[in-house]
């Protein structure tokens, strides 16, 4: 494989394209609702109609408005010319598409019309959007890698094999600002600086697609939608790092995301994309899938290594740190499917061009999972310090059924809940960790006036101490009691000084837990008693306040938020 | 599991050769070995041998756990400590139909809650048990990733959107010899 090859490839492709392209989604959301069946109507009604020599029917990844899926998208050019790449998504999107209703779609194509709904593709939903991850995402074909490589893919990893030094690769990388997707927020750039510069004739990239938090799934729909991105960006980091094995950590729980991992992995073997002497250079690299089997924990990167090592994923002190001593005790790069998904956009379009998008602190996109008690439910991608009121509100079209948003939920189990006074902040890694929640992975779930906060605390509670993998006492021992405590405010048993013990529990747990589920179990504790402190009075023991005190109170159930809180 | 312990302290029942001796008349083990043969034994193969081993024979026995060990070389703890972590693995037959209630934040505050409790009024069993008829198996799930359809249920596997108390019941009835 050189660049020629590349090239005719891509030329190939565009050159089958046809001048209407029908696209339907495939990822899992929208399979859930009988798209394969969809795919197969519009199939056999293109047929039907005579249409194969103008009309191209493709399955593709996540169209994001997964709440009206199943998805169905045409676009069309005048006769002779192709839909190109950067044409395509402007063509109506038709929601909830049935098997039935699909024959209905192809005949529009012949001018006719149809009875299905298609959304408004002027509403904030899709023109906020800023895609640079979810670029391809509903575009290419996820199950053929010729299509990625006509949307330039694999491109930025020849540029870099052949063009760039691996310094000049992590230069690139620690000047375009990104930091790590997966919560955390550790400067991308300065990771792979550590693990280039230790010396070892071993070392290991690690993408870790242990997508564990309730609420989440834009790991799971990158890799359903566009599984080449992410291996062209953990090759790109392997050069740069020096290592040559790579692995994919993915949940069991997402079975589609395995096959097509696995679809993607053989079909860049075939091509010489991954294996030896990639792009005819010396940088060897292949890639090996590993199934997680359902233990939160091990997204943990310790957890995470001694799971893919085979043994039970539990969680080491650190350091040594993984970039000096980690898979196999060799020096090893593990960041999430999203910060890899990032890499061949930034070789592509330069770091400047990215430290460009966002804020001072957070550069680039975040891609979030609204979820919950929202009208539009799906997959957004929205520039950092993008104000979280207009997620929700104008992209997300506010609560259902004229219901008002109480709180939105971030960082899965280990983040918080922003109560909706504070819906004006900026969506950045400082901002929300000002705010007692975290970035996270991505998942956002937005609660309505019948949430009740408590239940939620006792939710998250309930996960961690469930997950829990019981190494370390704190977290082991302490997610169990701050269970059965917020179980009896729950009952109304509890007094004001079971209110005491779970402050002090959060704190205890927070401090001298060994790994982050510990240290951040008590999060959603303390982010709602911060802000809606008043439910947990109101539930207490009828005399735990004394006369008159409960239920009667006129404080307001959500104080404004305070700048720079206990974490 | 009381009986594995008590084998590792109790050598001499050949409990191994006993295990080896059901093997051999199984081809599922043969598929197995042929499995643990392609990861050449390794002990790092390990939950991928059990996903395996899981696949063919539905649930970990105890006499395959043993198999496993004894196959790749390691204590017998070492694989019952690996299969008992994770959650997917399970050590106790599932039932014919298997009914998934995800329990994710975003089904849960959209009432997976009651629907779970629905089931669980109507077949009379509990989140991670199976009927007595062993006609149906009720699990829940962290979180399936199906957030936009929430709440999700996965019936035998298939995904199905926006479930309610009452789609749920339609679709458990017939799976259960009460459950209509």
């Amino acid at each position: 494989m050189v660049i020629d090859d590349l090239i005719e490839i891509a030329e190939k492709e565009k050159a089958a394209r046809k001048p209407c392209v029908v696209r339907c989604c495939m990822a899992a959301g929208c399979m859930s609702s009988n798209s394969q069946g969809v795919k197969e109507a519009l199939d056999r009604a293109v047929k039907a109609a005579g249409l194969e020599d103008r009309v191209e029917v493709r399955g593709v990844g996540c169209m994001k408005l997964c709440c009206q899926g199943p998805l169905v998208q045409i676009d069309q050019e005048a006769p002779g010319a192709t839909v190109e790449v950067q044409t395509i998504g402007k063509g109506p999107l038709y929601e909830k598409v049935t098997p039935e209703s699909a024959a209905s779609l192809i005949e529009t194509i012949k001018g006719g019309s149809t009875d299905v709904s298609a959304a408004d593709p002027q509403h904030p939903f899709f023109t906020q959007q800023f895609s640079i991850v979810l670029a391809n995402s509903g575009i290419v074909d996820p199950e053929r890698i010729e299509s990625y490589i006509a949307a330039e893919g694999y491109h930025a990893l020849h540029d870099v094999l052949r063009e760039m030094t691996p310094k000049e690769v992590v230069d690139a990388l620690i000047k375009s600002g990104l930091r790590g997707r997966g919560g955390a927020g550790y400067p991308t750039g300065l990771k792979w600086a550590t693990v280039a510069k230790t010396a070892s004739a071993q070392k290991y990239v690690i993408c870790n697609a242990d997508e564990g938090d309730p609420g989440a799934f834009m790991d799971r729909s990158v890799l359903e939608s566009d599984p080449h991105a992410v291996l062209e960006g953990m090759a790109i980091a392997a050069h740069a790092v020096g290592a040559s094995q790579g692995f994919i950590y993915v949940r069991a729980e997402y079975p589609l995301a395995i096959s097509r991992l696995q679809t993607a992995i053989k079909q860049a073997k075939q091509l010489g994309l991954l294996g030896s002497g990639i792009f005819e250079s010396p940088f060897n690299f292949s890639i090996d899938l590993r199934i997680g089997a359902g233990a939160f924990v091990c997204g943990e990167e310790t957890a995470l290594m001694a799971s893919v090592e085979g043994k039970r994923g539990t969680p080491r002190p650190r350091p040594p740190f993984p970039a000096e001593s980690g898979l196999y005790n060799s020096p090893t790069l593990i960041n999430n499917v999203e910060t890899f998904a990032n890499v061949p956009a930034i070789i592509r379009k330069g770091a400047d061009w990215f430290a460009g998008i966002g804020t001072e602190k957070s550069k680039g996109t975040k891609v979030f999972a609204l979820a919950g008690k929202i009208t539009n439910t799906g997959l957004i991608e929205v520039p950092m310090g993008t104000p979280l009121r207009k997620i929700v509100e104008e992209m997300g079209g506010g609560a259902p059924d004229g219901g008002t948003i109480k709180a939105v939920q971030t960082g899965g189990p280990s983040g918080g809940c922003i109560p909706a006074a504070a819906l004006d902040t900026p969506v950045d890694y400082d901002s929300l960790t000002k705010l007692g929640s975290i970035m996270g992975s991505g998942g956002m779930i937005v609660m309505d006036e019948t949430t009740r906060m408590v239940d939620v605390a006792r939710f998250f509670m309930e996960f961690c101490m469930d997950e829990s993998c019981g190494k370390c006492i704190p977290c082991r021992a302490g997610t169990v009691q701050m269970h059965h405590l917020l179980a009896k405010i729950l009952e109304r048993k509890a007094t004001l000084r079971d209110l005491q013990k779970l402050e002090e529990l959060c704190d205890m747990v927070r401090s001298t837990s060994l790994c982050g589920l510990g240290q951040t179990a008590p999060n959603p504790v303390l982010s709602t008693l911060r802000y809606f402190r008043q439910e947990y009075l109101d539930l207490l023991r009828e005399d735990a306040l004394g006369p008159g005190a409960n239920g009667h109170s006129s404080r307001t159930t959500t104080p404004a938020p305070q700048p720079a809180g206990g974490n | 599991m009381t009986d594995m312990i008590a084998t590792l302290s109790t050598k001499k029942e050949n409990r191994l050769g006993k295990v080896l001796e059901h093997a051999s008349g199984d081809k599922r083990f043969k598929i197995l070995e042929a499995h643990m043969k392609k990861h050449q034994f390794k002990h790092d193969a390990l939950i991928e041998v059990l996903h395996k081993a899981q696949e063919l024979f539905g649930f970990l026995e105890e006499d395959l756990l043993l198999f496993i060990a004894h196959k790749l070389k390691l204590p017998a703890s070492r694989v019952y400590g690996v299969a008992t972590f994770y959650h997917f693995f399970t050590l106790k037959p599932k039932g014919q139909h298997t009914c998934v209630v995800c329990m994710g934040t975003a089904c849960y505050v959209k009432g997976a809650d009651k629907v779970l409790a629905a089931i669980e009024e109507k077949t009379g069993i509990k989140a991670g048990e199976t009927t007595e008829d062993n006609q149906l198996s009720l699990l829940t799930a962290r979180c399936i990733g199906a957030c936009g359809i929430a709440p999700a249920v996965v019936y035998d596997g298939t995904v199905t959107p926006r479930q309610t108390p009452q789609t749920a019941l339609d679709r458990v009835k017939g799976w259960t010899s009460h459950g209509n």
